[in-house]
């Protein structure tokens, strides 16, 4: 019970660190990203590869995962920087779709659909497994911390300001001076490399990815968090993640105990439930649980 | 060169069937002004009422394809009224994340009734024709024409009728067109029922080819996307350009790439349309 409860805290934590980066930029920025889970997956292969086959050490690996997460994104941020918001979500849900095909079809890198085993993690193999738990939860942990702390940094200076301009009326933002299309780059790589960090120590942490392990429904999942959490605010962010995980597990409980059903019928249903939800919190609780409140600060009159 | 003959041929038919939903995607968000990505499960709701209709109705191929039409295009107009149309006054961004939402809800729908399995449709068994070194199939040249008269229909449709003037009218502009007196929401459940019954049209001529799965229709939709991007997003002749250059494109890249990697060129092609014709082939304005 003990380690199921870590094992779940630590993918809450991963989640979290997901659905931060959602944040910065849907949140806070009003860009879309549809493809998150190719960002996860990246960011996750990026860091096994270098780690098991070129031998990096694993802060290298997650450093280089960060860089080239977020180059990605640069590329498709600075391609649809201009146009309407609606081509960055095709994008980016193209580019979730071909990160698939790509780690299922270049076997001589990825080991196609059979995926990378003996991925190396922390200490892994000299202390017991519980212990090498505990450790990725302390780590996972620690990231969550730093990068909260960094965008709730953000969200409070005059850049955050600015990227809340944006998203409520970037033609506003223009005239008023401010490098739109730099800052909406800007925001979206530093989100990026955030998603490729959750995917590389999902990576570590299980020693297994494979192409199945990141479909779509897991960028639902990480929209489901922040949505229900409260899109615009961090710490909603976070505490949504803590819901899904706890959702997803409930789920998988209740759907359990349905007679009569097939494993196949049982998965259906639980994902109907997800979608259905996502759906559900959008139509009645926008806002979410903990709905954002703009940072207010004092003008020279006083007010 | 008969080689590069035959993809040409065969792009030109993949194209002309994937011309069909991609000129659904299109025409709903020249009128509702958002990304539905709801046409992938439509597409795999029509192959599945196909399906239903041709191996446990007895029906045809050709018929089965208008069940297809009729039972996506209802479940199309159902869906957004239930689900999308609440949402689209908070933003197009939060439509289409609900739209994504909702395709992996209805998938699920599916896949509880039907299971996972690779499912075929009952079709004779024909010789493919020969020509000059080239081959055809009979069920390609069936499904060229299904997709040929679909598209010709709905052409028609928009160009000689009135519910067909109107739906062009509100997606050229909406005010404009509320002063004259048409009424949006009725267009809006139209373009729906249009738009998803090709999707599901696509989705069956699809799988006539193959076989269907709940995910046959997730499967096409980055193609979708690029033939409508291509062409330029929201405009109709431009949908069935481009998904005849996708067509094309990803029969070609078969000389040198992987067959799996036909679906990537179509995110490549959108990537380069963007970056040096954002508006497509025949599209408006693209910010």
């Amino acid at each position: 019970m003990e380690n199921y409860l870590i094992a779940m805290a630590t993918f809450a934590g991963l989640y979290a660190l997901l659905a931060l980066g959602l944040n910065l930029v849907w949140g806070m920025t009003g860009m879309i990203n549809l493809g998150l889970v190719g960002f996860y997956a990246f960011g996750a292969y990026v860091s096994a590869l270098l780690t098991k086959k070129a031998g990096w050490p694993m802060p290298a690996g997650l450093l280089a995962a960060m860089l080239l997460t977020a180059a990605a994104g640069v590329l498709m941020a600075l391609v649809t920087a201009r146009l309407r918001g609606d081509y960055l979500a095709i994008i980016t849900l193209g580019f979730s779709e071909v990160v698939r095909i790509v780690a299922s079809n270049e076997i001589w890198l990825t080991n196609g659909t059979d995926g990378i085993s003996g991925i190396p993690g922390p200490w892994r193999g000299q202390v017991s497994p519980a212990a090498f738990n505990l450790i990725f939860l302390v780590i996972v942990s620690a990231a969550v911390l730093v990068v909260f702390a960094a965008l709730q940094r953000v969200r409070h200076s005059p850049y955050g300001r600015v990227l809340r301009a944006i998203r409520d009326d970037d033609q506003v933002a223009a005239v008023a001076g401010k490098p739109v299309i730099a800052f909406k780059v800007e925001a979206f790589a530093v989100s990026a490399a955030v998603l490729g960090l959750a995917g590389a120590l999902y990576g570590h942490y299980t020693s297994y990815i494979a192409p199945e392990g990141f479909v779509p429904l897991i960028s639902i999942y990480i929209v489901l968090a922040l949505t229900a959490g409260g899109t615009g605010n961090n710490v909603g962010a976070v505490v949504g993640a803590f819901l899904v995980v706890f959702f997803l597990e409930s789920t998988r409980f209740l759907t359990g105990g349905l007679p009569g059903l097939k494993p196949v019928q049982v998965a259906a249903v639980r994902e109907f439930l997800i979608g259905a939800s996502l759906i559900v919190v959008l139509r009645f609780r926008p806002y979410g649980l903990i709905p954002e409140r703009i940072p207010r600060y004092a003008t020279p009159e006083g007010r | 060169m008969t080689e590069v003959a035959q993809l040409l041929v065969n792009g030109l038919v993949a194209g002309t069937i994937l011309a069909v939903p991609a000129i659904g995607f299109t025409a709903i968000y020249a009128v509702l002004r958002f990304p539905n990505f709801t046409v992938a499960s439509h597409a795999t709701i029509g192959a599945f009422a196909g399906y239903v209709a041709n191996t446990a109705g007895g029906f045809p191929a050709w018929a089965a394809v208008g069940v297809a039409f009729l039972v996506a295009g209802v479940a199309g107009v159902i869906n957004d009224e239930v689900v999308l149309k609440p949402l689209r006054p908070s933003g197009a961004l939060t439509a289409a994340i609900a739209a994504v939402a909702l395709t992996i809800a209805l998938e699920n729908v599916i896949r509880f009734i039907w299971g996972n399995d690779l499912r075929g449709y009952a079709l004779p068994l024909r010789r493919d024709w020969q020509w000059a070194g080239l081959r055809i199939g009979p069920q390609q040249v069936e499904n060229l024409v299904i997709a040929a008269v679909a598209m010709g229909a709905l052409f028609l449709f928009l160009a000689f009728t009135r519910t067909g003037k109107a739906m062009r009218a509100v997606a050229d502009n909406p005010t404009l067109a509320g002063i004259k007196g048409i009424n949006a929401e009725m267009v809006a459940r139209l373009v729906n029922f249009v738009g998803m019954g090709l999707a599901g049209i696509g989705g069956m001529l699809l799988g006539l080819d193959t076989s269907i799965d709940p995910l046959t229709g997730f499967r096409v939709i980055l193609s979708v996307f690029a033939a409508a991007v291509v062409g330029g997003l929201g405009s109709i002749p431009g949908a069935v350009v481009g998904a005849l250059a996708i067509g094309v494109a990803e029969e070609l890249s078969l000389l040198s790439l992987a067959p799996a990697y036909r679906t990537a060129v179509g995110f490549v092609a959108i990537l380069l349309v963007l970056t040096v014709r954002p508006r497509g082939i025949l599209g408006e304005r693209a910010f």
